[in-house]
């Protein structure tokens, strides 16, 4: 059985002027819709990862996996349970303690007034739990040092906090941990040390992950399975292997080609046309088909179902 | 100084503080050709975007070069003052920072600050200013650019905001580009885009850029040579080729591996222990000694020797046989 299943998610976020700038001046709500009807389903100890460009939802189906966000409609399954409608509040408490976060920058999710120790425990406490030595113990597991308990944030580098961040998702034992750019905001050589750490904490402790990055070589180094999003859509969902070499749809094509290759000297990649539009306004049918090379008169039309092509599950009319 | 547009020769910059003095850069020598982008490419606090600044003459004080010359166009320029700095920066030296939002007027249209830019520089009339403004903004590609030129930064996206930060660079047609992460705050398709328009400036007009990026992908599809920085000095230098292909300082290897895209199929990245010293705490000798797996006494005690063209800033470079 799957650990997160979710069924066709969406969100839409009103972005309008105020109520008397809209009256005066005759305009209508705005309504941005930031994930439109997403479905996917995470297996037990495996990375999942959601890749796709700013604006594309990929933060927003992260939290709304965590319960950071209510679904506007489609549900999310943690477990079988659904955290936005379940009315038993213990069944509802056990899944949000399975559940931990990561963020991009560990500058702004540390509490600079926290001493280290509190920071780490917090998960724990806050449920009334004990955690004596607990932070210390978890310091030692991501390759900080206990004593490192009683300083401070700001005695740490981007690298070092990022670790803190993680002590702190571990300490009330999760299943999951959803990590929303957990090495964007790190240097390469920190980056390698943290993904590794990541890799060995989830051999150890049988977690699984969300991997929310804009970072394709990352993805492809770290994740089981590989959604690729397109404003607010699912367009393609396959293994590495297959995403990276037997790709399907035109957007992952396009991006597989935009990103810098190390091998790439003086390489003059095809271009890519034109920018994401404007997610108030999104294109009719398939949100891709004005950039994209194949569209036909159905593309504009009618948007692509899921379809299931061999392993890959992709959102194309021509995909084959 | 040969056919260089700029030159750097040992340039070094101080920042004195109540805990002692600090060295960002330390003795950091490389020369841009006409219509060469060269990659500076390190972590941060490498010391990268100071060394662009200090050529530029954007230290903020107590930052001050305390050593080297800086050349460009057969001129020193690291000594020249206030007035003169200003007339040659935008004149000569084009720059292109990170965040096209913040390094934008928010209250003037693009129109104006391009056109007020050119009339700074260049001996031309406003009329005249207005029209290689459209020129210029075309030539980065921004579509219906005679439509636009009056909008205002805000009603731009990301990519199009750092193509008219390209156009501003350009329009007085400086002979050198500085810039200082130009891509990293753009989504991968539209850092391609930006990244192709570098390229193609660089041919049509025989600009000399310098390319400061952490990101060595970026730097494989765009340089020419590349000047890879750690803790303040020159770790090596070299053409792109060579120096990702066959890294000869343990830390432009340890760099190379390191990416996960170097990686692939393997269940670990290769990782270089520890982290980049603190400016105030590097170590004696070469300053990579403590993370490096083939560092031996002269390496903790000699300062590693100063490099100026294809060479790597290490007592016992990388070959073959030590990387298999």
């Amino acid at each position: 059985m799957s650990l997160i299943s979710v069924t066709s998610l969406s969100r839409v976020f009103d972005v309008s002027k105020p109520w008397l700038n809209r009256v005066l001046e005759r305009r209508p709500k705005a309504l941005l819709t930031a994930v439109s009807e997403v479905d996917f389903e995470v297996a037990p100890r495996s990375t999942y990862a959601l890749v796709g460009e700013s604006g594309s939802g990929k933060s927003t189906i992260g939290r709304m996996l965590v319960g950071l966000l209510t679904p506007t409609s489609g549900e999310v399954e943690i477990n079988g349970v659904n955290l936005a409608t379940e009315r038993d509040a213990d069944k509802v408490d056990a899944i949000r303690s399975d559940i931990q976060m990561i963020f991009q920058d560990p500058f702004a999710s540390l509490n600079p007034r926290w001493r280290v120790r509190d920071i780490i425990v917090e998960p724990v406490v806050a449920r009334g739990g004990d955690a004596t030595g607990l932070a210390e113990k978890l310091l030692e597991q991501v390759g900080l040092s206990a004593l490192d308990a009683g300083k401070f944030p700001h005695e740490f580098s981007g690298g070092q906090r990022q670790r803190i961040c993680i002590a702190r998702a571990l300490s009330s034992e999760p299943k999951l941990i959803v990590c929303d750019e957990p090495t964007s905001a790190l240097d390469v050589s920190v980056q390698a040390q943290v993904l590794n750490l990541m890799s060995d904490l989830k051999d150890n402790f049988g977690l699984t992950y969300v991997l929310i990055s804009h970072d394709l070589t990352v993805v492809q180094h770290m994740a089981d399975r590989i959604g690729v999003l397109y404003l607010g859509r699912l367009v393609e969902e396959a293994s590495p292997k297959d995403l990276f070499a037997n790709t399907k749809h035109p957007y992952t094509k396009m991006l597989l080609e935009a990103a810098p290759r190390m091998d790439g000297f003086g390489r003059e990649a095809t271009l890519p046309e034109g920018e994401i539009p404007d997610p108030i306004n999104p294109p009719t049918g398939c949100a891709f088909h004005p950039r994209c090379p194949l569209a036909t008169d159905v593309c504009k039309a009618e948007r692509p179902k899921m379809r299931t092509i061999n392993a890959t599950r992709v959102a194309c009319h021509l995909a084959e | 100084m040969s056919d260089a547009v700029l030159s750097i020769r040992g340039l070094s910059v101080e920042i004195p503080s109540r805990s002692g003095t600090v060295k960002p850069v330390d003795g950091v020598s490389y020369d841009i050709r006409a219509g060469e982008i060269l990659g500076v490419v390190g972590e941060s606090g490498a010391g990268k975007s100071m060394a662009g600044n200090a050529v530029i003459g954007l230290l903020t004080p107590p930052a001050h070069i305390a050593a080297g010359e800086i050349w460009l166009n057969g001129t020193r320029i690291d000594t020249l003052k206030g007035e003169d700095m200003r007339r040659l920066r935008g004149k000569q030296i084009g720059m292109v920072f990170q965040d096209p939002l913040t390094s934008l007027n928010p209250l003037l249209s693009i129109g104006d600050q391009l056109t007020e830019t050119m009339l700074t520089h260049l001996d031309i009339t406003r009329s005249e200013a207005r029209t290689r403004a459209i020129a210029a903004l075309e030539e980065v590609g921004i579509p219906g650019a005679a439509e636009r030129i009056d909008s205002y930064p805000h009603e731009f996206s990301g990519g199009m905001r750092q193509r008219v930060v390209i156009a501003l660079a350009l329009c007085a047609e400086p002979s050198l580009i500085i810039a200082d992460e130009p891509t990293t705050a753009l989504d991968v398709s539209v850092q391609a885009q930006i990244i192709a328009l570098l390229k193609r400036l660089c041919r049509e007009r025989g600009t000399a850029v310098m390319l400061i990026t952490h990101d060595m992908g970026v730097i494989a599809e765009a340089a020419d040579r590349v000047a890879v920085m750690y803790a303040g000095r020159l770790a090596e230098l070299g053409d792109v080729r060579d120096v990702l292909t066959a890294p000869r300082h343990p830390y432009t290897f340890g760099l190379m591996a390191s990416t996960p895209l170097a990686s692939q199929g393997k269940a670990r990245l290769h990782q270089i222990e520890g982290a980049m010293p603190r400016l105030n705490k590097v170590p004696e000798g070469c300053p990579f000694n403590p993370r490096c797996a083939y560092a031996q006494d002269k390496c903790r005690k000699a300062p590693s020797p100063q490099i100026a063209d294809r060479a790597a800033a290490c007592w016992f470079p990388m070959t073959a046989e030590k990387v298999s």
